[in-house]
């Protein structure tokens, strides 16, 4: 028998999900649907967004008008339906992959407009559907099936590119800590504004064996045991923090919306 | 009522899709279709509509689907380069069967090319850009005036058959300026709607036309759009029956529908003895090239197709069965020409003119061609 949060939220006929063993996407997904309850948002005037990848996939399973897009899109699809009708409640789904590689260009270009979009980030450290190869997010010096000796790029730290590229809500979570990821996801969804939250998830199959990170309890307990909340880190040296996982909401600012703004021109215009 | 009203063919576009109900633009500037975007950035929001200008031609395309998936009439534009990088998100649109206008103003190829130079260089382009067998409608306009009444087609048919439908202009005819008889009595279409109380749908079944009825976002329907291969409710399957049922249906909805979609122009043809074939600005070059060799008492006419995609072939093939000397004449090195060849080749002599230097045919080498065969 499924949850109650689950027959009223996810399509359960298509369940069971996709995702391997221990992934962290199902209950991430389900911390998002008791997210989207506790902001009130009604179903009908709420439209989930994805791009493509393992976290994308989510979609499919939740009882909402739904869109699984093309790779990277997600963010210039929502753009539209936002903008075109703008009383609805756009929520995006996505990965490090789709947002921060191939969707980059997007990711930023949202932040800059402050349109009216949540964008939640699958952060998991790898690309997955395709069997494990490095993504914007891998940190330098690890392994995936495309840095057979060591990643040699530079990792993204996506809320403080996001942050950087304008965005009025920014917030990391963690797999591990699923109720605060529940709080953070509601204020970003409440958020007046772009909102990102990136959450740090788990790839126990391609990132985690690929860098022997060990089972599912492991990985879970490292984000756990690394895991330091955003004023904690603000007393601590760039030594200390190195290879932490800086949890928190980062900035929270109320700046004019794109939709709104947009309106103050259909009236310029005379349109209204 | 109707006025008189001396405007740019990229002007006549845009007039055009805001008569046809459009009220959502995004683009990204490019030569010589920037008109088009200049026009949608004051006209929309005059009418409550909504421009935008993204970050890429990419996520143009994507923010058009978006806005129509909310059952808003949205519309791109753009020329060659632009046109390749849109590629990705017209199949999606393809596959996810949602209705938009993508206009492209071609100019000279390939890559930046020549990039204020006319050309017909994007036509194989158009039907096969993006990956896989897909369904796709084009329309090609020759004149400023028909820029307008078929762009005004070109989201009735994207409406009516839910695709995205390419209106393939050229630079020659989206900077003409002409004089345009403007109707306002004419034939707009909106996407059916379900006749079914809010809750679960299966969108994708498809009518007895086969063609979807997709239920807008937020009207309480509840359903999954995807470019993965989808069963009935939108939800991805690998299935094999699924998906061929799936694809057949997608190019059974135009092939199917062909008779109520081809359009075509005839000029003189009763009695010709030699067939011009050309479309969009080369047909204008056509067109002289008719009224030249007649005065010579050469009896030439110009099949124009109007539908590039799908080709209006039966036609086609009745005329090459009557009319044994056929002269395709475009500004490209010969892309419409292998269409003419496998419709026409059995029954007639195929002679070809083309130009690939961003120049435009002269009729007078037309007509020196058609006189030599």
């Amino acid at each position: 028998m499924p949850a109650k949060l689950i027959e009223r939220e996810m399509r359960t006929e298509n369940l069971p999900h996709i995702w391997c063993p221990g992934c962290s996407h199902g209950s991430t997904m389900r911390a998002l649907c008791q997210a989207i309850e506790n902001a009130g948002l009604e179903r009908k005037n709420t439209i989930i967004v994805s791009g493509i990848g393992c976290s994308s996939r989510a979609v499919g399973y939740l009882n909402f008008d739904t869109i699984h897009t093309t790779h990277g899109r997600a963010l210039a699809f929502a753009t539209g339906i936002k903008l075109a009708k703008p009383q609805l409640n756009v929520i995006v789904l996505t990965g490090d992959g789709d947002i921060s590689a191939i969707g980059g260009n997007h990711l930023i270009h949202a932040c800059r407009r402050n349109i009216g979009i949540t964008c939640i980030v699958l952060n998991n450290n790898i690309y997955g559907m395709t069997g494990g190869q490095y993504s914007p997010t891998t940190p330098s010096g690890d392994y995936a099936t495309t840095a057979p000796y060591g990643n040699i790029d530079r990792d993204f730290d996506i809320p403080l590119l996001a942050k950087s590229a304008g965005a009025t809500f920014t917030a990391r979570v963690t797999a591990y800590g699923i109720n605060e990821a529940i709080k953070v996801m509601e204020r970003a969804i409440r958020h007046k504004g772009f909102s990102v939250v990136d959450v740090a998830s788990i790839c126990p199959s391609y990132y985690g064996r690929k860098n022997k990170k060990g089972d599912v309890v492991k990985m879970l307990q490292w984000q756990r045991d690394n895991s330091v909340p955003v004023k904690a880190a603000e007393k601590m040296s760039k030594e200390e923090l190195q290879g932490k996982i800086i949890t928190g909401i980062f900035n929270d600012e109320q700046y004019p919306e794109y939709t709104d703004e947009y309106e103050k021109i259909i009236e310029r215009a005379g349109g209204r | 009522m109707s006025k008189r009203i001396l405007m740019q063919g990229n002007e006549a576009c845009v007039r055009g899709a805001l008569k046809a109900g459009m009220r959502f633009f995004a683009g990204y500037p490019i030569t010589p279709s920037t008109e088009i975007a200049e026009g949608c950035a004051v006209e929309l929001p005059k009418v409550g509509g909504k421009f935008v200008q993204m970050e890429d031609e990419i996520a143009s395309m994507a923010a058009v689907i978006g806005a129509s998936v909310t059952g808003v009439k949205a519309m791109t534009a753009t020329s060659g380069p632009g046109f390749s990088l849109k590629q990705e998100n017209i199949g999606y649109a393809s596959m996810a069967e949602i209705p938009c206008v993508i206009v492209d103003v071609q100019r000279s190829g390939p890559s930046t090319g020549l990039p204020t130079s006319s050309s017909q260089g994007d036509v194989m382009q158009s039907r096969w850009g993006t990956h896989g067998d897909h369904p796709i409608i084009v329309l090609s306009p020759s004149s400023v005036s028909e820029t307008y009444y078929l762009a005004i087609r070109a989201f009735n048919l994207a409406e009516k058959y839910m695709t995205p439908v390419i209106f393939l202009m050229d630079e020659m005819i989206g900077h003409l300026r002409e004089t345009v008889e403007i109707d306002d009595n004419v034939e707009i279409i909106c996407r059916k709607q379900p006749d079914a109380p809010e809750g679960k749908f299966e969108a994708y079944k498809g009518e007895e036309n086969l063609v979807p009825v997709l239920p807008v976002f937020g009207s309480g329907h509840y359903y999954n759009i995807t470019g993965l291969t989808h069963n009935t409710w939108g939800f991805p399957t690998n299935n094999r029956a699924v998906a061929n049922e799936l694809n057949s249906r997608l190019l059974n909805k135009i092939e199917n529908n062909r008779r109520d979609i081809e359009a075509w122009d005839e000029y003189l043809t009763d009695d010709a003895e030699i067939l011009i074939i050309a479309y969009g600005g080369s047909a204008r070059v056509g067109e002289d090239a008719v009224d030249m060799l007649r005065r010579k008492g050469i009896k030439a006419g110009m099949y124009r197709p109007i539908t590039i995609w799908p080709m209006a072939e039966d036609r086609l093939r009745e005329l090459s069965q009557r009319i044994k000397k056929i002269l395709v004449i475009e500004h490209n090195n010969g892309q419409y020409l292998h269409e003419v060849e496998r419709v026409a080749a059995d029954d007639a002599e195929i002679e070809f003119i083309g130009r690939i230097n961003g120049a435009f045919i002269l009729p007078e080498e037309v007509t020196e061609k058609a006189e030599a065969m």
